[in-house]
């Protein structure tokens, strides 16, 4: 085991993969000269009939993963940064998601759509979104949003080994963030389970992605405070640890999603109304919802920041809830 | 030469100049970090756009790319606005909002400069066929490289084009890549031209270094558009000097000694040349590059001068009416 960031844990990931299972191909647009960085080496372990650069025609190579798929082979897509997924959203949702619904189970899918969520650094609209949410609404994708190295490594491992189409999204913010990787191939961490990043009594924060990280700096804030929050990562929003949100709220009695999607339909709204549905009886008092403001994100650094997620925000949030208690000791 | 043919060669320059030294100056500075995000040059190409431009009237409409700097300056925008838009200024010809891939100047008939590649194809179709609709005469010509012709909004948007007989005029800025990947990879046939075959579109393959040869090429597809008689798909043949943007760091491509080959047919160099030789002044040049040079100066002035966006701006323009405002930004 040895400390590694977020981008060498996709690669491990894939190449781990793609050393145990000959099924297991990867494509996208300049993948052999290695973006991002989570192919090095790829070309020499592989060859490029496994690791294929594609033109751009992001509906085009989607949809063949999705027919390579059907054949038996078990395509990794890597569609770069995830707003390069509308181009491809026919392919996606008529067929990928649909398919093995409308052929009453006859087809199987098992394939990955890597992309990465762009966000915070001046690339205007179009190369900013965080769409997960979207994806959300239509059934048959599974959904992944880790926010660190160890369980970027896990998930990805587990979603090349699952049957079905997964959508993998990889926050940007949390590149560079590192933790310890098992070398174990055979480390999985399942979909549709979720993890307690820490733990706390008076305030469930359930957070996702990149607002992970976020959240447990305020959580560290407030406890400064003498408030004891507990922060909750469901890791995959489909299938989604719906009885470890509940089970941390009941505890809690309070909850604040924290998603960098736009507020409306986000993940975090969901969430939301999932607590309030089944664990109302808990709560004392109304769940909180901190997102992307809903406007496009802008260019300019000076009015880009403010609308996301922050850990001002979540603290401010969890203020209100529990009321300002003071230090045990003033 | 007569005197109004040498006013418009003359422009040419003026506007090729501005392209190379406005960009040389944004590098600079975006190497500074007074420029955010990224930043995807067009030096080499500028014989394209302003040769494609050149051909249009001012009133006609023109759809980019990504790699927006060269389109809007070619097609006459104002140096200063385009400036403050790269550093993300309230004066920026978009407000701050777009940035470098999106410097779009309506006022100059610039629909959209989109980074989704392939994005601006349909709109040029439909553009096209605006103008069809209200008979108004106008053209509405789209750039693009040779990446996004394997997109499928590009084939969509060329044959409603093509079965419509729009006045579009498709304009493939061939630069050989597509980030790392070479066109050769990526596109089965020789040419980009040959696509228009599928669609029963004319084609023509033209010098992208030669500015009056992209002219003339340009100025035909528009004569055709104009008279009803459909769209072109007009294939540069150019070359990008600088990485596909600048400080992306690991597409450490080796292109070999491709580079310098390339710099050796410098549209800018070249149309100088042939300049001199037709008899025009060489300090006549040299003032026109002079005065380039306090126009960019005077834009980057300008830009630093000029205010920032408000937060509250950034609910503007979403819809007609501003959004409201959420709670944690006005608190
Ligand atoms: C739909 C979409 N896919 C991928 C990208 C990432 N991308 C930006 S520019 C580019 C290459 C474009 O190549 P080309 O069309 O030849 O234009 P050039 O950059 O050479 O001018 C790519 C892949 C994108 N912006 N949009």
């Amino acid at each position: 085991m040895a400390k590694a960031t977020f981008l060498e844990a996709i690669r491990q990931a894939q190449y781990e993969e793609m050393t145990r299972d000959e099924r297991v191909f990867i494509m996208g647009e300049d993948i052999i000269c290695n973006v991002f960085g989570t192919t090095t080496g790829f070309v020499d372990a592989f060859g490029t009939e496994r690791v294929r650069d594609t033109p751009i025609s992001e509906n085009g190579f989607i949809g063949a993963a999705g027919g390579a798929a059907m054949v038996g082979m078990r395509p990794i897509v890597d569609a770069t940064i995830s707003s390069f997924l509308y181009p491809a959203m026919d392919q996606i949702m008529s067929i990928i998601a649909k398919s093995r619904y409308i052929y009453g189970g006859q087809a199987r899918l098992p394939l990955v759509i890597r992309s990465c969520l762009f966000y915070g650094n001046s690339n205007a609209a179009q190369h900013s979104d965080r769409n997960y949410s979207m994806f959300m609404n239509v059934p048959g994708l599974k959904i992944m949003v880790p926010s660190n190295a160890h369980d970027m490594k896990g998930m990805l491992k587990a979603a090349v080994r699952d049957d079905d189409p997964v959508l993998c999204f990889e926050d940007s913010t949390c590149w560079m963030s590192k933790a310890e990787l098992p070398d174990d191939p055979d480390f999985l961490i399942p979909l549709g389970k979720g993890d307690i990043k820490r733990e706390g009594s008076d305030v469930s924060i359930i957070a996702i992605g990149g607002a992970v990280p976020l959240a447990l700096k305020a959580a560290n804030d407030l406890a400064a405070e003498g408030i004891s929050a507990e922060v909750v990562d469901p890791r995959s929003l489909v299938p989604l640890d719906k009885e470890l949100i509940l089970r941390s709220v009941r505890k809690t009695g309070r909850a604040i999603t924290v998603d960098p999607a736009h507020q409306t339909c986000s993940a975090g709204s969901e969430i939301a109304a999932i607590i309030a549905e089944r664990a109302f009886d808990a709560l004392r008092g109304p769940v909180l919802r901190i997102a992307t403001a809903d406007t496009h994100l802008p260019f300019s650094p000076a009015i880009e920041k403010a609308l996301y997620p922050s850990p001002e925000r979540i603290v401010a949030a969890a203020r209100k809830l529990v009321g300002v208690r003071q230090p045990e000791n003033a | 030469m007569t005197d109004g043919q040498n006013d418009r060669s003359l422009e040419k320059y003026r506007r090729m100049q501005r392209i190379r030294q406005f960009e040389d100056l944004a590098e600079a500075i975006h190497a500074q970090g007074e420029i955010p995000g990224s930043l995807h040059t067009y030096a080499g190409q500028e014989a394209s756009g302003v040769g494609a431009c050149m051909a249009l009237d001012d009133t006609d409409y023109m759809v980019g790319t990504h790699r927006s700097h060269g389109h809007p300056i070619a097609k006459g925008a104002k140096l200063r606005p385009l400036m403050a838009e790269l550093l993300g200024k309230a004066t920026g010809i978009c407000k701050g909002k777009g940035g470098s891939m999106h410097l779009s100047d309506f006022s100059v008939g610039s629909l959209g400069e989109t980074s989704i590649v392939g994005s601006g194809v349909p709109v040029a179709a439909g553009a096209a066929l605006g103008s069809k609709l209200q008979g108004n005469g106008r053209v509405a010509l789209c750039f693009f490289g040779d990446g996004a012709t394997n997109e499928g909004a590009f084939h969509e948007g060329m044959n409603l084009a093509a079965v419509w007989a729009l006045p579009a005029i498709f304009v493939c800025e061939n630069n050989g890549y597509a980030v790392s990947t070479p066109a050769s990879a990526t596109v089965p046939v020789k040419d980009v031209a040959e696509r228009a075959r599928a669609y029963g579109m004319p084609s023509i393959i033209v010098d992208g270094q030669d500015v009056d040869a992209v002219e003339a090429a340009v100025a035909e597809a528009v004569g055709r558009a104009r008279t009803g008689g459909g769209p072109t798909l007009v294939e540069t043949k150019t070359y990008r000097y600088a990485d596909h943007a600048v400080n992306m760091g690991r597409v450490l491509l080796d292109r070999g000694g491709e580079v310098d080959e390339w710099r050796k047919r410098d549209p800018l160099a070249l149309y100088r040349a042939k300049l001199i030789a037709g008899g025009t002044a060489a300090a006549l040049l040299d003032a026109i590059e002079r005065e380039v040079a306090d126009e960019v100066a005077d834009a980057l002035q300008f830009a630093r001068d000029s205010a920032w966006p408000e937060q509250a701006e950034a609910f503007d323009d979403v819809f007609v009416d501003r959004l409201p405002i959420p709670d944690f930004i006005t608190a």
